[in-house]
């Protein structure tokens, strides 16, 4: 027999004869793959899919120009020497009464787009009769109420060619004819074209462009071409690859994607940990047994291989298992709720499930190296070990006396401060997520030094009775053993802690915000979140003067790019007083001062972090299609708007876009009025059906926390699996404890332990160890959870909130918990004692 | 901790075990001890030697006949009714020491003393009887084989039980060791006025007993 072979024959029999243990451990492993991967094939699915939505738009265009401009805009570079086909394109997301998401409507002229983007050329369904019936012939492409619509939006809202789409502009609803489908744009993409005039004027955007796309001529060179028009562009456009684009569009949802798979990768972290307590346990009892191998010739690298070898067995049969669940979690999931996993970062895509075998076999690869990390110390440890001491039973804890020391766990916490102190890499949180690993390790590895420590605090007067002074004196001798023991649930509860402090401060933050944000008691909204339902200055007049309204104010909300490698800002325009800001805007820090003749501007903590302005700096916005000199005059806290908004005054934004329309309304009622009969009059008076929503504000911060709860669904759903893998490392602790205890408690009978005082023994000592296991995870959990409210958040989504520790939940799921491990502590024990005690005292090993 | 027993500290009537599988090991067996009664228990291997003192401990139940311990029958007794009579009446010795690694020597002695609610200060006094009194403070990984049978000898013996019940003691230890422990048992169950029951394969150590007993297939016949 080989060496390699004998290292695997002894591998798979140690496993097998505690097949119990392992099958957790890889449990626990494949649970982490499978949450990990799952995330990743459903974000790679909807970035996947949505970089394929942005390069059929692009066709085969070179460059686009991009941003809200004038039409002559396109003339100019159409006659540009170095451009061979130019198209031009308005993208509007066009409110549908009824419907809360808008409809994506792209104008553009057929017979450009023909030769760019051939795709996104409608293709007319003739009438039965032959002639130009209602679906319309080809001439439909050129008509101004004519829409063409994929086959994902044609199935969205249930029409068919031939078809009425009612679409609201301002307050008004308007009939666009489906004339036909765009059969090549991509399945998941829900969309509508228009021809271009068509689009500005029945969509009222006249004279609008917010793309055009180019082909150069052969041997053209698109930077120089950027260079020449780089000063003659109106503010807020720029040219775009089509790589660039997509890699804006999937950087929108970055942090997001990365923040869940590394709260999916805590799983995968906690099943480490969990392999970690199972080998520590499992060869501090073979201890003797591996002693002997070394004594009858097995050498330090075999038997650290053999270990090794039993590691890599749990990491991939764990991880295989995983991965098979993961594609299937994600194609579940896809099925049924679409690639947006709560962030709302992808509505209106529909992905399909893309597998990389590539990112399986990763994934599986970092099941195997977490298990056989989760190895490597129990196997250095044990090939380490002297034979001839490991052959004398009590010789566990002389073991595990490196494991007490204190140092490693300060070295940890000092390496996560210097981490804290780096700021973002490449724009995400990766030190802060490096440091959370650290307090984790160096929590874990201070553990047995705090059990002891804590321990000796507890007065031997508690402890009076034979079986209270037992278990005490049993954990105060053996804490190493002890602290193993707690690893998986130190884990698991400390980032459980962790994510609800976080949570629970975020939720208390939010709602503050929305107190301060909903001052009135009535919001009015044009449509949803598109650009085509707005209020005209008769209609601002009309609701000012309704029978009921105390006071509006109007806000005025569009996006505005600032850079074109990030996503849009959004502009608020509204009633902002420049000696008041605070009436409206929750500010953070006090604001500054502005000279009369400045246009103050308040921005977002996101604008400060992205952008890097401060309050009192000078800046200049891309407005009116020039740029407008304003002022930072404070910072506001925005938890609607991660990629960063600016507000302003309502006048200053009239005065420099000439721009009166506005999409939303807060409403003050006047004494003893009804938000009812009040909203029926302004639909009288409007005239827009379903176009307009009310909303008072009780409902608006109901629906807003209840939006936040769905984001955070599947955070609390990796917690509930973090801690169910640590709970599962407890009763494997605790197990492995029981089993390796035996003798003890088979002599301890002999001696005149009735099975009770066993059953109590071990309850005390299960007890006594997860009350301090849940206390050092409510603390590291703490710790953590500064980072991530301090750290992570801020750098993630550019938002800073409060601490609020939500004591009740922590306190509960504590109590949870220590019972939970009492009871299976004498459940392991009362399992391990089942063999009976005549036995117990006759095992040798 | 003894009571007066005017009745035999042990008695066994007719008392048959088989185990599961249906081989018949104990058969009609009959035994008294009283009081300060040393007996040896020798057999060969399988016969049923530490089947007998499981019987005599309660940890175990005879198909037939009675064992009585202190006049307590052991069939009429439940789990915990036994285990309390261990405690208070029964001390046990095992070939392989059975000592708590993480209590220190003296916490082990004292064990019994503090199941039974007693003074630990009667722990002291035993390991000084079995020569360890400097090593009270020492853990059990740090005592060799023999100083770790002593260790179990003054266990099983701090609470002044009426029945001591060792199983090949000696079984782990060098000849001159074992000599010297079981010197040591000997003395020490005289002093203490216990009977005795001593499972063993070592002629030595039956040599030290006040009676040898041959455990064969039709019972206990004297040796």
């Amino acid at each position: 027999m080989t060496a390699a072979r004998l290292t695997a024959a002894l591998a798979w029999s140690a496993l097998r004869t505690q097949p119990g243990r392992s099958l957790v451990a890889a449990l626990a492993i494949a649970v982490g793959i499978a949450l990990g991967l799952a995330i990743h094939l459903i974000n790679h699915s909807a970035v996947a899919e949505f970089s394929r939505a942005v390069a059929s738009l692009a066709g085969e265009a070179d460059l686009s120009l991009r941003g809200r401009m004038p039409e002559d805009v396109f003339a100019a570079l159409a006659g540009d020497p170095d451009v061979a086909v130019a198209s031009p394109q308005l993208e509007l997301r066009v409110n549908l009464p009824g419907r809360r998401e808008p409809l994506t409507v792209l104008g553009l002229d057929p017979f450009r787009a023909a030769a760019l983007a051939p795709q996104l050329v409608g293709r007319p369904v003739e009438a039965p009769d032959g002639g130009r019936g209602p679906a319309g012939g080809g001439l439909a492409l050129l008509e101004p109420d004519v829409v063409f619509l994929s086959p994902a939006a044609l199935e969205w809202l249930g029409l068919a060619p031939g078809d009425r789409l009612p679409v609201q502009v301002g307050v008004a609803t308007r009939e666009l004819r489906v004339a036909g489908s765009l059969p090549a744009v991509g399945a998941g993409r829900r969309l509508g074209v228009m021809d271009i005039a068509g689009a500005q004027w029945t969509l009222d955007h006249p004279g609008l462009l917010t793309r055009i796309d180019l082909r150069l001529r052969p041997g053209a060179d698109p930077a120089a071409l950027r260079a020449r028009w780089a000063d003659r562009l109106p503010a807020g456009t720029r040219f775009e690859t089509p790589g660039e684009s997509g890699e804006r569009g999937a950087n929108v949802s970055r942090a997001y994607r990365v923040n869940l798979s590394v709260l999916a990768l805590v799983a995968l972290f906690t099943g480490a940990f969990l392999v970690f307590s199972t080998q520590v346990l499992s060869l501090l009892r073979r201890r003797p047994q591996l002693a002997l191998l070394r004594v009858l010739g097995l050498t330090r690298g075999g038997l650290f291989a053999l270990v090794l070898a039993e590691g890599a067995v749990l990491g991939l049969a764990g991880s295989v298992a995983g991965a098979a669940g993961g594609i299937a979690i994600a194609a579940l999931s896809l099925r049924l709720l679409g690639g947006d996993l709560g962030g709302g970062y992808f509505n209106g895509i529909v992905p399909a499930l893309s597998v990389s075998p590539g990112a399986v076999a990763g994934f599986v690869a970092l099941g195997v190296a977490a298990s056989l990390a989760g190895c490597l110390v129990p196997a250095w440890s044990a090939a380490r070990a002297r034979p001839a001491a490991a052959l004398k039973a009590g010789d566990e804890e002389t073991a595990m006396a490196r494991v007490r020391s204190p140092w490693t766990g300060l070295a940890c916490f000092a390496a996560a401060g210097a981490l804290l102190s780096a700021g973002p890499v490449d724009e995400l949180p990766l030190p802060g997520y490096a440091a959370v690993a650290c307090l984790l390790v160096g929590g874990l590895a201070l553990m047995p030094w705090l059990t002891a420590r804590l321990l000796t605090l507890i007065p031997d007067a508690w402890a009076r009775r034979p079986v209270a002074g037992l278990a005490l004196t049993q954990l105060r001798e053996a804490p190493g053993y002890a602290g193993i023991g707690l690893a998986g649930v130190l884990a698991s509860f400390s980032l459980m802690a962790a994510m609800a402090i976080m949570v629970a401060s975020f939720r208390v933050s939010l709602a503050d915000w929305l107190d301060h944000v909903l001052p009135a008691q009535l919001y009015l909204r044009v449509g949803g979140g598109g650009e085509t339902g707005f209020l005209a200055p008769a209609d601002q007049e009309a609701i000012a003067a309704t029978p009921g309204v105390a006071r509006a104010d109007f806000l005025r909300s569009r996006a505005l790019s600032l850079d074109p490698r990030r996503p849009d800002v959004l502009l608020l325009a509204r009633a902002i007083t420049r000696d008041r800001p605070a009436a409206r805007l929750p500010l953070v820090g006090d604001p500054v001062p502005v000279p009369r003749d400045a246009v103050p501007v308040w921005v977002s903590e996101a604008v400060v972090d992205l952008y890097g302005v401060r309050a009192g700096d000078a800046w200049t916005l891309p407005l009116g299609g020039q740029g407008l000199p304003v002022v930072v005059a404070g910072v506001w806290r925005d938890y609607a708007r991660q990629h960063g908004a600016v507000a302003m005054a309502m006048e200053d934004y009239r005065r420099a876009t000439g721009d009166a329309r506005v999409n939303d309304v807060a409403i003050w009622l006047a004494e003893g009025a009804d938000p009812g009969r009040v909203q029926a009059a302004l639909r009288e008076r409007l005239g827009a059906g379903e176009g307009l929503s009310f909303v008072e504000a009780g409902e608006l911060r109901r629906i807003s926390l209840d939006i936040f709860d769905r984001s955070f669904a599947v955070t609390y759903l990796l917690e509930v699996v973090a801690v169910g893998v640590g709970l599962a490392g407890i009763a494997v602790s605790f197990g492995g404890q029981a089993l390796a205890r035996l003798r003890e408690f088979g002599m301890l009978r002999h001696l005149g332990f009735r099975r009770r005082d066993v059953d109590a023994l071990l309850a005390l000592e299960g007890a006594l160890l997860s009350a301090i296991g849940v206390a050092a995870g409510l603390g590291l959990g703490w710790l953590i959870s500064q980072v991530l409210i301090r750290v992570i958040n801020p750098q993630s989504f550019h938002w800073t909130m409060d601490t609020a520790v939500p004591w009740p939940l922590l306190l509960a799921v504590s109590a949870v918990l220590v019972a939970l491990a009492t009871l299976t502590s004498v459940v392991a024990g009362r399992r391990a004692l089942s063999v009976g005690a005549v036995r117990a005292v006759k095992e040798d090993w | 901790m003894r009571d007066a027993h005017p009745s035999p500290v042990v008695r066994l009537r007719d008392v048959s075990k088989a185990y599961p599988g249906g081989a018949s090991v104990l058969r009609g067996l009959h035994l008294e001890l009283t009081a300060g009664e040393y007996v040896a228990v020798i057999g060969e291997s399988g016969v049923g030697k530490s089947t007998l003192l499981n019987l005599v401990a309660g940890l175990d139940a005879p198909d037939a006949g009675e064992v009585e311990v202190c006049g307590a029958p052991m069939a009429r007794l439940g789990d915990d009714q036994a285990t309390l009579l261990r405690r208070r009446h029964i001390g046990f010795v095992f070939q392989a020491f059975h000592v708590l690694p993480h209590l220190t020597v003296l916490q082990n002695v004292a064990l019994p003393l503090a199941l039974n609610g007693l003074s630990a200060d009667h722990a002291v006094v035993m390991l000084a009887a079995v020569g360890l009194a400097a090593k009270g403070q020492r853990k059990p990984r740090e005592l060799s084989g023999g100083e770790l049978q002593r260790v179990a000898i003054a266990r099983a013996l701090v609470h002044r039980p009426a029945l001591l019940l060792a199983d090949e003691p000696t079984g782990n230890l060098d000849p001159a060791t074992a000599s010297s422990v079981l010197a040591l048992l000997r003395r020490q169950v005289a002093a203490t006025g216990a009977a005795a029951i001593l499972v063993t394969h070592s002629a030595l150590a039956a040599a030290s007993a006040d009676r040898v007993l041959r455990l064969t297939s039709d019972g206990l016949v004297p040796a």
